[in-house]
């Protein structure tokens, strides 16, 4: 008896690519705005980012409708913190929060790409990568989604970060100022656009700094 | 006298999972959403192939008359692409036992960390630190209660307790083994050479530390998986304390440095006329 294969997939990849970089005290969280499925675009429109907490920003790329129900669940489960604890909770706990989030979906994947940025409690800019699954890392710039092979190697050569693994320990976060980062971001999103049909339209991107949160928008090529 | 608290290595325990209020949340095992299909391990290979868990590495421990040495490298690759070159892959389980990465990131991590949780709690409820083979019995069941899912684990726990030094391999099959020299992942068999033959029991630390950082380079050096910083912790009696942390891309240099060569009298360019 042959086995019975599935006509249908649960996942569909929405495309889109999602960087983020911290610096000293602020961090840049950028993500396109394009969401297309197969060959057709859906809409040039959609956001990738949430706002979790006052000084945490999360961006995903992947499958959108497994997106916004993590970013439902982690919003429900910082308002109960919030609830319980009478205080936001941290960049770095929300880190935690996120790689269980997704783990407890261990054996029915959440597809979804994340890239969580923030300040942590010493105001220093901090970026979480993760995996589908929920193994994460504290880094000093990412890049995830269907464009992260193209921005990863050039963020390599221009922000080389030391390893946070080395001993005597270098700080991670890059140099660059708030200016020179975002001018990177931008640059990043449109070689990436040239070389990436799934990306494109338009970036979005957030900084967080001491002062507080703001949004800015680049057009890219809508081709 | 003091009775001691086995719940924790009850294996039915581990499966119920039941959580009435939140305490028993932490005691009780994960309970994990599984996909309703006809076919689990296909729906689960494809998910695999979705996640691509990084693999390839090389993770190294071996007890000498000082403790425990452990070392590992920090790449982590998704295919042939190298997805990091900073990921930590000896896990502080708590503050005199560690735990070594190989196989599934995010499985390793999950299941350290909730060691972690266990050995506290452990030592709360029956006021003394918990030993290194009681740790890897607890993480070697319950990745045997998910044996067949695909967790994909081969780990090192590394320690000191009354025993004195203790070391374990773990693996997600369920396989558990006490020794005094483990070598794990893609570049193991390139560690294993450098390891057995430098090996001896009555090694200073510093000699110890050496001989680990060699073995992971060399892995490092032969292995394309393997790659980044080479971590080498130290477990002795009053806890782990991490020794060094080198790019092997500089440890390389370091070992074999480069002779400058004499260079012979170069042709001068021929001035345009």
């Amino acid at each position: 008896m042959t086995k019975q294969q599935a006509n249908w997939s649960p996942y569909d990849n929405n495309g889109g690519t999602c960087v983020a970089i911290a610096g000293a005290d602020y961090c840049v969280i950028a993500a396109d705005t394009r969401m297309s499925t197969g060959y057709s675009i859906l809409t040039r429109d959609y956001s990738k980012i949430i706002q979790l907490a006052d000084k945490s920003v999360m961006a995903s790329s992947g499958f959108q409708a497994d997106v916004r129900a993590l970013q439902k669940v982690l919003a429900a489960r910082h308002l109960i913190y919030q609830h319980q604890h009478n205080k936001q909770m941290s960049c770095p706990a929300m880190a935690q929060l996120l790689s269980n989030t997704l783990y407890f979906k261990r054996f029915f994947p959440y597809y979804a790409f994340n890239v969580l940025g923030g300040l942590d409690s010493e105001g220093k800019g901090c970026v979480f990568t993760y995996d589908a699954v929920g193994s994460y890392e504290r880094v000093g710039y990412s890049a995830q989604g269907s464009g992260a092979t193209l921005i990863t190697p050039f963020l390599d050569n221009q922000l080389k970060s030391p390893s946070p693994l080395l001993l005597p320990a270098k700080d991670a976060v890059t140099p660059l100022s708030e200016i020179e980062a975002i001018d990177l971001v931008k640059t990043c999103f449109a070689s990436a656009t040239e070389r990436d049909i799934y990306t494109g339209d338009k970036v979005e991107m957030l900084v967080l700094n001491a002062s507080g949160i703001r949004r800015e928008f680049m057009e890219l090529r809508k081709d | 006298m003091m009775k001691i608290d086995f719940s924790g290595l009850d294996p039915s325990m581990l499966v119920k999972g039941n959580a009435e209020g939140l305490d028993d949340e932490i005691l009780a095992a994960p309970s994990f959403k599984l996909p309703v299909t006809v076919d689990f391990d296909g729906f689960q290979k494809a998910a695999v192939q979705m996640v691509k868990p990084a693999k390839g590495t090389t993770t190294l421990a071996f007890i000498f008359k000082d403790g425990v040495m452990v070392a590992a490298d920090s790449r982590a690759s998704m295919g042939g692409y190298i997805s990091s070159q900073s990921v930590k892959k000896i896990i502080e389980i708590n503050p005199y036992m560690l735990g070594t990465m190989a196989g599934g990131a995010a499985d390793c991590q999950f299941w350290h960390r909730n060691l972690g949780i266990k050995c506290r709690l452990h030592e709360l409820a029956n006021k003394r630190r918990i030993s290194v083979a009681g740790a890897s019995k607890l993480l070697a069941n319950i990745l045997y209660s998910y044996r067949g899912m695909g967790l994909s684990v081969g780990t090192m726990i590394a320690g000191w307790d009354e025993k004195g030094p203790g070391l374990y391999y773990v693996d997600s099959e369920g396989g558990r083994l006490k020794g005094t020299r483990f070598s794990v992942g893609s570049g193991s068999p390139y560690a294993y050479g450098v390891l057995d033959s430098g090996y001896r029991f009555d090694l200073s630390v510093e000699e110890a530390a050496e001989l680990a950082r060699r073995a992971i380079y060399h892995a490092t050096f032969r292995d394309g998986a393997s790659g980044g910083v080479a971590s080498v912790y130290h477990v002795g009696p009053s806890g782990w304390k991490k020794l060094s942390g080198d790019d092997v891309g500089e440890l390389h240099y370091s070992y074999y440095p480069v002779e400058p060569t004499t260079v012979e009298q170069e042709m001068a360019d021929v001035p345009i006329a």
